[in-house]
């Protein structure tokens, strides 16, 4: 038996979730004494292949290369790891929106529970999930002879490379034609990833409009190399798309420093972000949540603070 | 077309969640319910399809404890039409699992046949984001999960997805599922009138065993535990001691 990890990849690369996510599977792996394999399915993504057979720890990669698999339908892929999922005691991604849309669908086919977004492994069944925003931790122990799982994966350490596994071609699953890719608006941005920046510059409603959003915190991002990020309210008031939005129901971030401005802290803003390593708030409320849970807090103007911040870095 | 939403009574987003001291779970007692606020998304964009004449019929679906029914007239004092609770006893009710919340609105869509199933993307409790998918890996339908835009036409429905680069638009095949996400849309209050007329709307109550759905736990909770609290910080003067500490004490620059 062993374990399998579904890639997260663009068909160029892998994602950085997918590094983490094999870090996941390595701690089960070294439990269970047992091998690790990582499934790509893909279009044209040898290359993604090759770069999950480097990867530390993983013993053998199966790739699935048709082009039904070019537009990574929750649909076409569940129904490929199922015909797959014989030999594995667990089926495991990362809790994006790519592994949250797909292995849910995964587990329904085998009719066996998920357990989502686990922080943490005390044994080959047993996990550790946040539930209520991340207020609460719940173990939770499963009794399904497969364990479909997403990790969340700010809670494991990205694995290097160092590994020397084959890479094994498998044969394509049915395209079950229910589903057709009509277009995608991917935000570009030359800055890191929000999940695996190690700086991340995060605004909210404070800085009143998306030209304020730019004007003032890009020049701090390029300073600190940092990704982009907001709260809810600046995206629901439109300043900047929802991929920036940081969050209980956005992106889960832990980078080693974040700095939030202009954001008071509500509960499902700090479950996206209290993990950090240091955090320090800029905003004009001395009383704001955030205060709470920052390390360094500068109470004032943030229209003058940032750029003074800015320039002297 | 026939549109089913699922609704889920869970502990209001206002009220600052408790751990039981016996490590059990969360405290519930005397603490105020409220319907999953992506459900109440969803339970609006279905209202919104009956309003624009693409539903014929809106129907609500909750699964759990008889008191649910609160939830399933706030559904539908917002414009659904009927209700149907899927009932249980409190001790199945605290262990009812998305796998087993799945087997059951699928048997209840074996029944109604909709054409479209919406449903919150996450309950705000559990965070477990998994009925939608499950329940159309059950039906074999196509899914479009975290949905921003819902346009349906032609026999099919074309929904915006947000996903973690940006956005990805996807055409899916109807009958499908689909789930919300917070952008989709803005839910309406229930207007006095509407609260009124509600309570005049069908409610039918059906058992898991009815359904020949079995919805024992497949997971149990060992126990619930408070997360480590953070430590907060100090207050700064301004700006040079922020970059001081920042580079000597915490060295992250």
């Amino acid at each position: 038996m062993s374990i399998l990890v579904i890639a997260e990849h663009d068909h160029a690369a892998l994602k950085a979730a997918t590094l983490n996510t094999v870090a996941a599977a390595a701690q089960l792996g070294a439990q269970l004494g047992t091998e690790i394999h990582v499934l790509v399915a893909g279009a044209n993504c040898a290359a993604v292949a090759q770069a999950a057979a480097v990867l530390a720890g993983v013993a053998r990669v199966k790739l699935a290369d048709a082009p039904l698999y070019a537009e990574q339908t929750a649909e076409n892929l569940a129904a490929l790891i199922v015909a797959n999922a014989g030999g594995y005691t667990h089926i495991i991604g990362p809790a994006t929106t790519f592994g949250k849309n797909l292995l849910p669908r995964v587990a329904a086919l085998l009719d066996v529970a998920q357990i989502s977004e686990i922080c943490g492994i005390e044994s080959p069944d047993t996990f550790i999930r946040p539930i209520y925003a991340g207020n609460a931790l719940a173990t939770v122990k499963s009794a399904d002879a497969v364990k479909v799982i997403t990790v969340r994966t700010t809670a494991f350490d990205a694995v290097g490379q160092g590994g020397s596994a084959a890479v094994e071609n498998i044969a394509a699953g049915p395209d079950l034609g229910l589903t057709q890719l009509v277009g995608r608006e991917l935000t570009k941005s030359a800055r890191p990833e929000l999940g695996a920046a190690k700086v991340i510059v995060s605004g909210g409603r404070g800085l009143a409009s998306g030209e304020n959003f730019h004007k003032l915190l890009e020049p701090l991002a390029d300073k600190l190399n940092a990704a982009l990020g907001a709260s809810r309210a600046a995206v629901d008031a439109g300043f900047v798309p929802n991929d920036y939005q940081v969050g209980q129901t956005g992106k889960i971030v832990a980078p080693q420093l974040y700095i939030a401005i202009g954001i008071s802290g509500a509960i499902q803003h700090l479950a996206g972000m209290k993990d950090s390593k240091v955090i320090v708030a800029i905003n004009k409320d001395p009383d704001a949540p955030i205060f709470q849970v920052a390390d360094y807090g500068l109470v004032g103007d943030l229209f003058q603070l940032v750029p003074e911040l800015t320039a002297a870095l | 077309m026939k549109v089913l939403v699922a609704v889920k009574r869970v502990v209001d987003y206002n009220v600052k969640v408790r751990v039981k001291a016996d490590q059990s779970g969360i405290e519930l007692a005397n603490v105020k319910m409220a319907m999953n606020p992506f459900d109440e998304i969803a339970v609006e964009e279905a209202v919104r399809l009956k309003e624009a004449g693409i539903a014929t019929e809106v129907i609500a679906v909750s699964c759990g404890v008889t008191a649910c029914q609160e939830q399933l007239r706030t559904a539908l004092a917002l414009g659904a039409d009927r209700a149907i609770l899927v009932e249980t006893d409190a001790a199945q009710a605290a262990e009812l699992q998305s796998l087993a919340v799945a087997k059951l609105l699928k048997a209840v869509c074996d029944k109604e046949q909709p054409g479209l199933v919406v449903l919150g993307k996450q309950a705000i409790d559990d965070d477990a984001n998994q009925t939608g998918q499950m329940l159309a890996a059950l039906l074999g339908w196509p899914q479009a999960t975290f949905a921003s835009q819902v346009v349906i036409a032609d026999g099919k429905a074309t929904v915006t997805r947000e996903i973690d680069g940006g956005l990805e638009t996807l055409a899916i095949r109807l009958p499908a599922v689909v789930t919300t996400d917070l952008r989709l849309n803005e839910p309406r209050y229930a207007t006095l009138p509407n609260i009124m007329k509600a309570k005049k709307k069908p409610m039918d109550v059906l058992k898991p065993a009815e359904l020949g759905v079995d919805i024992a736990p497949r997971l149990t909770t060992l126990r619930v535990v408070e997360p480590a609290k953070r430590q907060a910080g100090v207050k700064v003067a301004d700006v040079a001691e922020l970059v001081a500490k920042l580079k000597n004490e915490a060295k992250v620059i």
